[in-house]
């Protein structure tokens, strides 16, 4: 069976649950190798964590000549480990910086692209989720090693047992590559609740919290879930960027979505309407969120979500 | 200085989106517009020239896209940029990432022959139908420069480009040379409106219309019969199916939204 490379999203050797989904989805396509981007010293911890989800290689990059510059040194790493390798196809997170590794490897090695697949089977054929989440389309790769950015949320991680051999890979980087510098880096400060992307759960608020987060932040607490925020909200200065969610924010497709002071504008949708469960506080009954929800308040969410709150919590006490 | 901005002519997200039969985006059947998404492209463009007093700058924006996406060409004019170029050729209908990349990698090196070398190739963050977000790493890669993309703060001095911008988990302060691919996003502050002093120069304004054979890009090299990736099915998502709405009268609404969630086993 021909290797699959999968490209391990971590944060500083801490491996991410979108790695263990692209391996599970690898797994259909042929034999999962592990690229890790990071430092050498973290790849035996990492392959630990990898070979319980199928990685039968991990190859290991050292980082610490690349990590100062944007994506195309990965792009170069990845060309040679595709030209060694013979892979069947190349699996990136959906990220930006994974999307613009792929897009850059795409035409080095002359392949076709998918981007932002919810689903991958054999074939491989990617499922897509378009037009703010009004179509779906299924497509594959037609020339070259087929290269695919998958989202999180796109399989549900299986385990299984691979031999998870752990290989140094020491790629040749040029200099044309090491153009783009990142002069700073400032981690945001985490929040303690679950990733915008990865989360069950997400909660909301819009224009319509009036710059009060609270009930928002309480509500999604008592659900363990995770906070987002529309554009809106985000332009007036009341949550940081990364929290919003919409076709210029954040695409979140999680069990469920609470929208609360939110109108539902089509770029806000685009960023949640595949959701699997949605509801809505809006105290507007006309609010086009209301055309999607399972279930929605006509209401104040400034009454309605303290009392939800109350009631989660007084549940699962 | 030369900046060369890429604008796409797109369908309107809020119409009624659909594909034609050959699974291509319909882009004649529905109104269409210049990206929103372009509009912050064109908009830093023009601030970039703006704090270059004494210098001479010059904004082309570039339009790669049927007939009608003439207009995204018009607008960008109207709102300020020197020139516009249209790059229009049936060939070019259905080509995917790689194709359009190459048409608009061509283009631009058609510019930079006419024109002077090209310092700045400035694109949108994504563009709004397709919103891959790769076009500009794509064109980084085929021009062999810097790509420095997603910023919501941008500064120049000299050859020298500073960008700040929103990654994963961290803020990031990005540096490079001259000649680069940037992107900016709709963080980077609100695009102008045309004036109507601005509407009335446009229609003087240089607008090139250029062929494939122009660019020097051969027929078979791009549109739907090369492309990399075929599209197999497009399904039309099907409409939700109404939910129960109830209207909060004295904590009416928290206790049935709290019987919801727990019926469906999120608490
Ligand atoms: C190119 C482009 C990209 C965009 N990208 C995004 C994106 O990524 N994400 C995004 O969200 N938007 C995006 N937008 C903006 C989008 O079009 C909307 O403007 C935005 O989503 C509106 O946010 P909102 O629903 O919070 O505000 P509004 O539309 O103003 O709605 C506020 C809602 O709150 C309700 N409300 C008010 N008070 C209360 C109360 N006390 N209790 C309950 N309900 C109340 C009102 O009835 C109303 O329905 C984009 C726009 C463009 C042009
Ligand atoms: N056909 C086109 N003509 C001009 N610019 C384009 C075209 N397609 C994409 N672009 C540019 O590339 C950016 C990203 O596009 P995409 O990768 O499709 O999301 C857009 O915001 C535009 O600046």
């Amino acid at each position: 069976m021909s290797e699959v490379l999968v490209v391990i999203d971590h944060a500083d050797g801490e491996v991410k649950k979108p790695t263990y989904e692209l391996l599970t989805i690898a797994r259909r396509l042929g034999e999962p190798s592990a690229v890790f981007f990071g430092a050498s010293a973290q790849g035996d911890a990492v392959a630990e964590k990898v070979k319980a989800y199928g990685a039968e290689k991990v190859y290991v990059v050292d980082d610490a000549e690349l990590k100062g510059y944007l994506v195309a040194p990965k792009a170069e790493a990845l060309q040679q480990l595709v030209e060694k390798s013979s892979p069947a196809a190349v699996l990136i997170p959906s990220t930006f910086e994974g999307k613009e590794i792929g897009a850059r490897l795409a035409i080095k090695i002359g392949s076709g692209l998918i981007t932002d697949a919810v689903d991958v089977q054999e074939g491989p054929v990617t499922t897509q989720s378009v037009f703010a989440g009004n179509y779906t389309v299924t497509a594959k790769v037609t020339q070259g090693t087929p290269i695919i950015t998958v989202k999180p949320n796109s399989a549900a991680p299986e385990e299984s047992a691979g031999a998870g051999a752990v290989e140094a890979f020491a790629p040749t980087i040029s200099d044309a590559a090491k153009t783009a510098q990142i002069i700073a880096s400032q981690p945001r400060k985490s929040t303690g609740r679950p990733e915008l992307t990865e989360a069950a759960i997400v909660v909301s608020g819009g224009r319509g919290t009036g710059g009060n987060f609270e009930p928002i932040e309480a509500f999604a607490d008592s659900l363990g879930a995770a906070v987002g925020a529309s554009r809106a909200a985000v332009d007036s200065g009341w949550m940081p960027h990364a929290f919003q969610v919409g076709q210029t924010g954040k695409t979140v497709s999680p069990q469920l979505y609470v929208a609360n002071g939110i109108s539902g504008a089509i770029q806000h949708r685009a960023g949640m309407q595949t959701s699997k469960t949605i509801v809505a506080v809006n105290k507007d009954e006309e609010a086009p969120i209301f055309e999607l929800v399972d279930f929605g308040v006509v209401g104040d969410l400034h009454t309605v979500l303290p009392a939800a709150t109350e009631k989660v919590t007084q549940r699962k006490g | 200085m030369n900046i060369v901005v890429c604008v796409k002519y797109v369908p309107d997200s809020t119409a009624d989106r659909h594909f034609e039969e050959d699974y291509t985006v319909d882009r004649v059947g529905v109104d269409g517009l210049l990206s929103e998404l372009d509009e912050y492209a064109v908009e830093q463009a023009l601030q970039l020239k703006e704090k270059r007093e004494g210098e001479e700058v010059t904004v082309t924006a570039l339009c790669v896209g049927p007939e009608k996406a003439v207009d995204a060409a018009r607008k960008a004019l109207q709102m300020g940029v020197d020139k516009a170029v249209h790059v229009v050729d049936d060939a070019i209908a259905g080509s995917d990432y790689a194709a359009t990349s190459l048409v608009l990698a061509k283009a631009v090196e058609k510019i930079s022959a006419d024109n002077g070398a090209t310092d700045l190739v400035v694109c949108g963050m994504a563009s709004t139908d397709a919103s891959g977000s790769v076009i500009p790493a794509m064109l980084a890669e085929r021009l062999g420069l810097p790509q420095v993309t997603l910023a919501s703060v941008i500064e120049s001095q000299g050859d020298q480009v500073r960008i700040k911008r929103d990654n994963e988990g961290s803020t990031e302060v990005i540096g490079a040379t001259m000649p680069l691919v940037l992107s900016v996003t709709d963080q980077s502050g609100e695009a102008r409106y045309p004036s109507f002093k601005g509407i009335m120069a446009a229609k003087k304004k240089p607008l090139e219309t250029l062929s494939l054979a122009d660019i020097g890009v051969e027929a078979d090299q791009v549109g739907l019969s090369v492309a990399w990736t075929q599209v197999e099915d497009t399904t039309a998502r099907p409409p939700r199916t109404a939910g129960e709405i109830v209207k909060d009268e004295d904590g009416s609404g928290a206790t049935a939204l709290t019987e919801f969630l727990a019926s469906k086993k999120f608490i």
